[in-house]
Order: structure tokens, then C-alpha cells, then sequence
């Protein structure tokens, strides 16, 4: 199957064409304000290189940091409602309450806590009020909101109640865009309540988005089924994504480091993602990005749905060196680099004239940066090094030496032998590899559960667990033969008798081809 | 002189309280957003030394037990130690005066500023263990003395259970566990009551001080780009045991109690060794290539190498790379009595002697330096 893959950067946007592990062909279009003109740039300069009718391409799998920088610019953001599902308990801590002021001012449209959720045994901590959830819906339709989140305590493991409401809320208002908190985050209600809310208030920029990218594509002539990806490098159709904007948020760095599996056919490695201003690193482990233990913070707000743990630097390609070497970054020039570098002729001296200094790069004019001096190069290649070294050896979980794989424009900083580094490889099509880790991502399915052992055993639950995970990844689309658990994570639950456990188990699989 | 905690000095405790919980006690994060939304409202949390509790105050310990999971899902109503506090003023038949923690390690140092905001009643500057322990008979309030009855627990409905009178800390332990699994598995509870002069014999005194101060430090050297980890250690009398890397986390319950260890390679001058934690909810025991360099009740914490955020039992993953902090135990844990109830035989490692750090516990450092005044 002739997959295209996009990723739409906050600079660039990337296309790739992918014919098995073959790159038929790859561009670059710059990213456009509307997102889908930009994309429209890329993908046809992919299709002028290769005699394929657009017919032909199976699949079209997008990565987009667009969700993202909407949040973190606190622009196109909806007005919101929150129903939260659990008083009398939870009542300490109102919804949004620790979101930055400017946010939580931009979407709080109405925020309630009402009776409902569930204690950890899967008894109701409250009935549902349906005089109360009236009240609420009518509300709601006085204030003219269209997106809601509704979050339940223990939603993730007793998913009733937030189900309930989510049907009558449709059954009242049948315009309403609802998020179910379950449907986003794991346990930790305060997180996983803030990720839907962060959801419901994207919900109508994503639907306006995704649709103008599906008639763009259309006008293409391209009529293949259109996925998303996802944190954690797997796939979603673009209904689901319309629904739920929030699992793109960590696309972009997921995405590069996927693709720098697939490239170098490296499992286990470190991944820089080396770009104008900064340096991504983050660590592959059996083909998926580690993820972040933390909770993460979001356009300020903690979450908790699962992310890539990525490291970065100030240190890239437009990186300004001081006049003595030492210092390098965070200033850069950024995408002005052909402009203001040394080596393009212009005046400002850069981490890439450092490296065609240094003969790391061929690019620009040599003959500009011939005489700087030896020792302001060698001390500024020192510090680039020492940077990229304790980078790296920050990523490490042992002292060993293991393989770097590089990608991004920036890539030529670096140097063939890094301390700490067994090799360092630099795979063809580097420059894409966030598009070509779109275009080969799986499908997963995850469960999140505190199961009791009291009256079954380990083995059981961790069954009934498994079982699970692997049906919602088929459910989402993979291919039943090629699922395999990837993930199992089994936490006790501290200071209670009762023998609970907190299973999470993931499934993936490759996209079914039908 | 009593002071108040506003909102920067709260940022502060919920750091320092998350260093002292030694890898337990539950994540300080959320009674810190209770705590502040009070204040916001106007509330205020007036907190004093021991020696400024009148001999005939009736001080009263307050806080919540219960599974930290359960904590950050179901999220407290709020009030529950208060319904506690006041089921145990009716038994009494006298009205608390001062609210006092039973520990200061974990979310157990948020909860009685919280009550004390509702209640309008002061907080001892101080508390029953230096920093977190898994049971209730490990408090100095139980250990030298102060019986633990009676003792209420409280649920999110307000429903209350009063023990007038358990034989010791230990059945009301057991009794009380039982009663928070019925409660949904958190409850808040008030208990012990004890008069002032009492208060001053058993409590560990300026701890909420050193918590304050230690997140303060920890702040302060995040924005100066100083180091974060030397500044808690000034703070609170410790020293780096290890940098290291985590690179296995083995756990197992027994008992209701998370169990396990933590494996690290060591970074930088610790390269080449291992360290090993035995824990149960908190840190236990240290081992580096085999020795014992850290025992319970000493403090062995965890904490991120760049920011030094506390990295408590549940986060602790692969990967992580942490400072192992050794910090000396309250000289009050450090007696034979306290020793039979915290020290590494009372968590079942009876070959493993007590040998203390070296070192004054930063709160003991506080105190000394009042009484100099």
C-alpha cells in the first residue's frame, strides 16, 4: 500500500510518499496560517516526482502541532462548560482551578461539580441527580456554550455515570460536542478532567481544521482514508481526531523519533531531532518513544495522558556562537538562517558556520568562515560536543554506549563520533522523518483499571486486561493477526488492605488494510 | 512569634513536604490547591511555635489517611478532618485549640493548614514524625505516650466513627484501616488530643519551618540557576548518598503495602557503583554495592538531579535520574524507644543495624538556633 504521510510543523510543512519501507519521494512547503493550504503546497510537489495517481495511495496520515500552538496562544479557543460527576467528595479542588488566568478566562463558561462518580470498589459515591443535570443542560443552553467536558471520579475504571450523562446531555441538547474525561486520560481525576476540558475547548477548531484538510485533499483527488497521529506514535481516523484534538498535542517529537526508527531499523536508541533553534532528544525503546513519568504541563495545565519524554536544548543550526565560543544558544537565528549566517553571507556567526568551519557540513560559502580563527572553532565544536554528550547521557537508563540516530535540518552539527554514542547514525531522508513517522504509525488500544485481587487472581485480571487492550486497538483499527501487547504497568494501591492493583496495559497494531 | 502562611509560603511547604515524605505520604500538590483557594477566599493560617501553646490548650493532630492513588482521583471534599476534629470535641466535651500534623512528609502537612483555614484555629509549627511513615504508631506522639484514643475518622458524607478507647496506636492502626477501606479508601481523622505541655514533651518542633524553608531554597535556586539539590541540603543537614540513574523498580504488595526496590546505576562520581532502596511507601533502606549507607529513620530521598522535584514510590520509573538524599533522622526518632517502633527492625530487616548519618535534622537545627536567641 502507497501510504502519503504530512506533518504540518510549526515551520514547515513536510510530505512524504512511503511504498513499504521505500521513500518514493519527499517535500518541503512552508506551513500556511490555514494549515490546509500549506499541505495542499506539500503534497502536490510529492506527487509532481512520482508517476502515481492520487487514486492509487492507500492512506494519508497527518502529524499537526496545530491543537497545540492554539492552546499555548490561548487563540480559537471554544467556550466551554466542565460537569464534574463525584460531589460530595472533590469538592475541595473546583474545576480549571490551578489553569493560568488568561486561559481559564478565555473557556470557563460553566463550571459545576454535581453528584455522581464512583468509589474504587465500583460503588456509586452519589446517584445521579437528574433535576441537578436539567438544571446544568439548561444552563448550558442559556450561555450558549457547544462544547463540554464531563468527568467522573474513577471514570477510567467505572465508566457508567459519565456515559449516562453524556447520552442525556445529547438527548437535551443534540448539538453539544461532549469529551467523556475517560475517553482521554488515566486516573489522576484533577489531570484527566483538565486534558478533556484543554479537548472540548479545541473541539470546534479541530472539526473546522480537519475538514477543510479532508476537501483539500479531496480537491487533490485524493479520496484514502485520513488518520491522525497520535503522543504515542499511533494512529487515529480523522473522525476521532475531529473529537479528540488533545492526542495530536505530542505528535510532532513522537512522530521524529518513529521515523528515526523506521530509517535507521534501530529499536533501542536516542533520537536527536536537531532543528533551527533547539534540539529534541528523546529515547526509543522497542520502536516507541519512552514516555514522560511526570505529569505534563500544557499551555500551563497539567495533564495527564500520555506523552513522549523529550528533552530539549537551545542549541540547532541558527544557534548564535559568542564571539569567544563558549556560549552557544539559546538566541538563534531561526528560519532566518540563509539570510544571516556567515556562510550565506550574512553577518551573524552561527552554530552551521561553525560546523562548514569545521568541514562537519558543505553548505553556503566555505570561503566566508576560512578565516576565523582555529581556536574560537575548536572551542565552539568543544562546546557543541560537551552540549550534545550530556544530552544524550541525560537520555540513558545505563552507562552504556548507545546508538544515536539523527535527524532534522540541523543534523549536520553533529559530530561522527559523540561521547557516550556507540555510532552515530545519519539514516537517508533524515530531513523528513517526522513525516515518514506519520505515515508509518500502528494503532493501539489501552485499559487503565484498579482491579481487587481479593476474589481473583493476578494471572485473571492481567488476562481480562490484556484481552481488553487488544479488542480497542482492533476497535480503532489494527489488524487482529499483528496485535501484540507492548506495555503493562501494575501498581498497588498503597496503605489498603484490600489487595488493588492499578493495571494499565497497552495493544498495538498495524493499520488494517481494507 | 506566630506567623502566617500566605500563598508564596505554601508554594514553599508543598515542596518541602514533598521532600520529607521520603518517597511516601501521598503528593502535597492537591491539599496545596485546597490550602490556596481558602486563602484566596480570605481564609487565614496563622501557625506558632510549641512554645506558644498555653500548658492547658487542648491540641489536636489532624490529617487524612488513606491510599495516595485514591487521593488524586477522588479528590477530598475538603472538610472531612474537620467532621473528625469536631465528633472528637463532642466526645471531649472541650473545644480543640490548636491543630498540630501528625507528619510533615507528604500531604499530611497541607491537610491540618486546611482545617486550621475552616476552623480558624492555629497550627503547631511542628509535628509527630520529622517527615512520613507508613502507620500510625510511628508518630512521637504515640511513642512517648499520648494514648491514641480517643481518636474519630471521617468520610466524604460526614459520616463519623469515634473510637472512645483502643488498647494502643497499633489496634487503633488496624481498627481505623479497616474503617477508611469502608470510608471508599481515604478518610480524614483527629487524633490524638493532647495538652499543651504534653504537646511540647512529644512534638517534633519546627518542622513546618523547615519544609517552608527547604522549598523556599529549592525555588530560590531555580531561579538564581544555582543548584537546587546543594540548597536543600543546606536547608535540611543532609548530603548526597548518589547520582544515579533508575534502571529497575521491582514491587509487590503485602499486606496492603506497597513493598519493593529501586535499582540505580550511579552518573558522574558515582559511576560504576549501584545503589540499591528497600521500601515500603516510603524509603527505607540504602545499600550502595552491597553496604548499608542509609537507614530508616534517617531519611533517604529521592529527587530529580536537575530541578530536585521529589520523586515519590509511585512515579519512580526506569530511567529517571535522580540524587538519593540522606538526610539524619529528629534526634526524637533516634532514641531506643523511637527506635523500636522506626527503625529498620520494626520494618522486618532485623540483621540490619541503625547506624545514624552523621548530621542534625534541619528542624533540630532550627530549634537550637531559637534557643541560642
Amino acid at each position: 500500500m502507497v501510504r502519503l504521510g504530512i506533518d504540518v510543523g510549526g515551520t514547515n510543512t513536510d510530505a512524504v510518499l512511503l511504498d513499504g519501507a521505500d521513500v518514493l519521494a519527499w517535500a518541503k512547503h512552508p506551513t500556511t496560517a490555514d494549515v490546509s493550504s500549506g499541505i495542499v503546497g506539500a503534497v502536490r510537489r510529492v506527487l509532481d516526482q512520482v508517476r502515481i495517481a492520487p487514486g492509487e495511495i492507500g492512506a494519508v496520515m497527518l502529524g499537526t502541532t496545530h491543537f497545540t500552538n492554539a492552546v499555548v496562544q490561548c487563540r480559537n479557543l471554544a467556550r466551554i462548560a466542565v460537569l464534574r460527576l463525584g460531589w460530595p467528595a472533590t469538592l475541595s479542588i473546583p474545576p480549571l482551578e490551578d489553569w493560568p488566568d488568561d486561559l481559564r478566562d478565555a473557556v470557563a463558561g460553566y463550571l459545576t461539580i454535581l453528584p455522581g462518580g464512583h468509589q474504587f470498589d465500583g460503588r456509586e459515591i452519589s446517584p445521579l441527580d437528574w433535576t441537578a443535570l436539567t438544571a446544568a443542560a439548561d444552563r448550558i443552553a442559556q450561555e450558549g456554550i457547544h462544547s463540554v467536558a464531563v468527568s467522573a471520579v474513577f471514570s477510567p475504571a467505572v465508566a457508567a455515570h459519565e456515559d449516562a450523562v453524556t447520552r442525556f446531555l445529547h438527548e437535551q441538547l443534540p448539538h453539544l460536542r461532549i469529551t467523556r474525561s475517560r475517553d482521554i486520560g488515566r486516573l489522576g481525576l484533577l489531570e484527566r478532567e483538565n486534558a478533556a476540558a484543554l479537548n472540548a475547548c479545541l473541539v470546534p477548531l479541530a472539526e473546522e481544521t480537519i475538514a477543510a484538510i479532508r476537501s483539500a485533499l479531496a480537491a487533490l483527488g485524493l479520496e484514502a482514508p485520513l488518520y491522525l497521529s497520535q503522543n504515542d506514535g499511533t494512529l487515529m481516523t480523522a473522525e476521532f481526531a475531529a473529537r479528540y484534538p488533545v492526542l495530536t498535542f505530542a505528535s510532532g517529537p513522537t512522530n521524529s523519533m518513529r521515523g528515526a526508527a523506521f530509517l535507521s531499523g534501530l529499536h533501542d536508541a536516542i533520537v536527536l531531532d536537531v532543528g533551527g533553534t533547539t534540539t529534541d532528544a528523546g529515547a526509543l525503546v522497542h520502536g516507541f518513544p519512552r514516555e514522560a513519568s511526570f505529569a505534563v504541563s500544557i499551555g500551563g495545565v497539567r495533564t495527564n495522558f500520555r506523552m513522549p519524554d523529550v528533552v530539549s536544548i537551545g542549541l540547532g543550526g541558527g544557534s548564535i556562537v559568542s564571539p569567544d565560543g563558549t556560549r552557544i544558544g539559546p538566541q538563534s537565528v531561526g528560519f532566518r538562517l540563509s539570510e544571516e549566517a556567515l556562510v550565506f553571507g550574512g553577518p551573524t556567526l552561527t552554530a552551521t558556520d561553525i560546523a562548514v568551519a569545521a568541514g562537519r557540513a558543505r553548505l553556503g560559502d566555505p570561503a566566508r568562515v576560512a578565516r576565523l580563527p582555529r581556536e574560537l572553532v575548536q572551542r565552539a565544536l568543544a562546546t557543541i560536543d560537551q552540549r550534545l554528550s550530556e544530552l544524550v547521557d541525560s537520555l540513558k537508563t545505563t552507562a552504556a554506549p548507545v546508538p544515536v540516530v539523527v535527524v532534522g535540518g540541523g543534523s549536520i552539527l553533529v559530530p561522527d563520533q559523540l561521547e557516550g554514542a556507540s555510532e552515530v547514525i545519519r539514516p537517508p531522508h533524515a530531513a523528513v522523518a517526522n513525516a515518514i513517522g506519520a505515515a508509518i504509525a500502528q494503532v493501539s488500544g489501552e485499559i487503565d483499571r484498579i482491579v481487587s485481587l481479593e476474589h481473583q487472581t493476578r494471572e485473571r485480571a492481567l488476562e481480562a486486561a490484556r484481552a481488553d487492550a487488544c479488542r480497542l486497538a482492533i476497535e480503532a483499527g489494527a489488524d487482529p493477526g499483528s496485535v501484540q501487547i507492548v506495555e503493562v504497568e501494575e501498581v498497588p494501591l498503597a496503605y489498603l488492605p484490600s489487595n488493588a492493583v492499578r493495571l494499565r496495559v497497552k495493544a498495538v497494531g498495524d493499520l488494517r488494510e481494507d | 512569634m506566630p506567623w502566617e502562611l500566605d500563598e508564596t509560603k505554601l508554594e514553599a511547604l508543598a515542596i518541602g513536604a514533598g521532600i520529607l515524605g521520603t518517597g511516601g505520604g501521598g503528593n502535597p500538590y492537591y491539599g496545596k490547591l485546597h490550602v490556596r483557594r481558602l486563602l484566596r477566599e480570605g481564609r487565614r493560617v496563622r501557625i506558632v511555635s510549641p512554645d506558644e501553646v498555653p500548658d492547658e490548650a487542648l491540641v489536636v493532630s489532624v490529617g487524612g489517611m488513606g491510599a495516595p492513588t485514591i487521593g488524586i482521583e477522588r479528590i477530598h471534599r475538603g472538610d472531612e478532618p474537620l467532621v473528625a476534629l469536631r465528633a472528637l470535641e463532642q466526645h471531649l466535651g472541650r473545644p480543640a485549640t490548636h491543630l498540630v500534623p501528625g507528619e510533615i512528609g507528604g500531604a499530611n502537612a497541607l491537610r491540618p493548614m486546611a482545617v486550621g483555614a475552616l476552623a480558624g484555629l492555629p497550627v503547631v509549627d511542628g509535628d509527630g514524625m520529622g517527615r512520613a511513615f507508613p502507620e500510625l504508631q510511628m508518630d512521637t506522639f504515640a511513642i512517648y505516650g499520648v494514648p491514641a484514643t480517643p481518636a474519630a475518622l471521617a468520610d466524604i458524607y460526614q459520616n463519623v466513627v469515634v473510637f472512645p478507647r483502643l488498647r494502643d496506636a497499633v489496634t487503633l492502626e488496624r481498627y481505623a484501616r479497616a474503617v477508611t477501606v469502608q470510608m471508599g479508601g481515604a478518610a480524614g481523622f483527629a487524633f490524638p488530643a493532647m495538652s499543651g505541655r504534653e504537646l511540647r514533651r512529644v512534638v517534633i518542633s519546627y518542622t513546618v519551618t523547615l519544609a517552608v524553608q527547604l522549598g523556599e531554597a529549592i525555588l530560590a535556586a531555580r531561579r538564581q540557576h544555582t543548584d537546587p539539590i546543594e540548597a536543600a541540603l543546606d536547608v535540611t543537614g543532609g548530603r548526597v548518598l548518589f547520582r544515579g540513574k533508575i534502571v529497575d523498580v521491582e514491587r509487590r504488595l503485602t499486606a496492603g503495602f506497597a513493598r519493593g526496590t529501586v535499582r540505580l546505576e550511579g552518573l558522574a562520581e558515582d559511576r560504576g557503583s549501584q545503589l540499591l532502596i528497600d521500601f515500603q511507601n516510603e524509603n527505607l533502606i540504602a545499600r550502595r554495592d552491597g553496604e548499608v549507607v542509609a537507614v530508616v529513620p534517617d531519611l533517604i530521598c529521592l529527587v530529580d538531579l536537575d530541578t530536585a522535584e521529589p520523586v515519590t514510590t509511585e512515579v519512580v520509573r526506569y530511567g529517571l535520574r535522580v540524587a538519593v538524599l540522606g538526610i539524619p533522622a529528629p534526634a526524637m526518632l533516634r532514641t531506643p524507644e523511637a527506635l523500636a517502633v522506626v527503625g529498620p527492625a520494626a520494618f522486618g530487616y532485623a540483621d540490619v543495624n541503625y547506624r545514624p548519618l552523621p548530621g542534625t535534622y534541619g528542624g533540630d537545627r532550627i530549634a537550637a538556633h531559637r534557643a541560642r536567641l
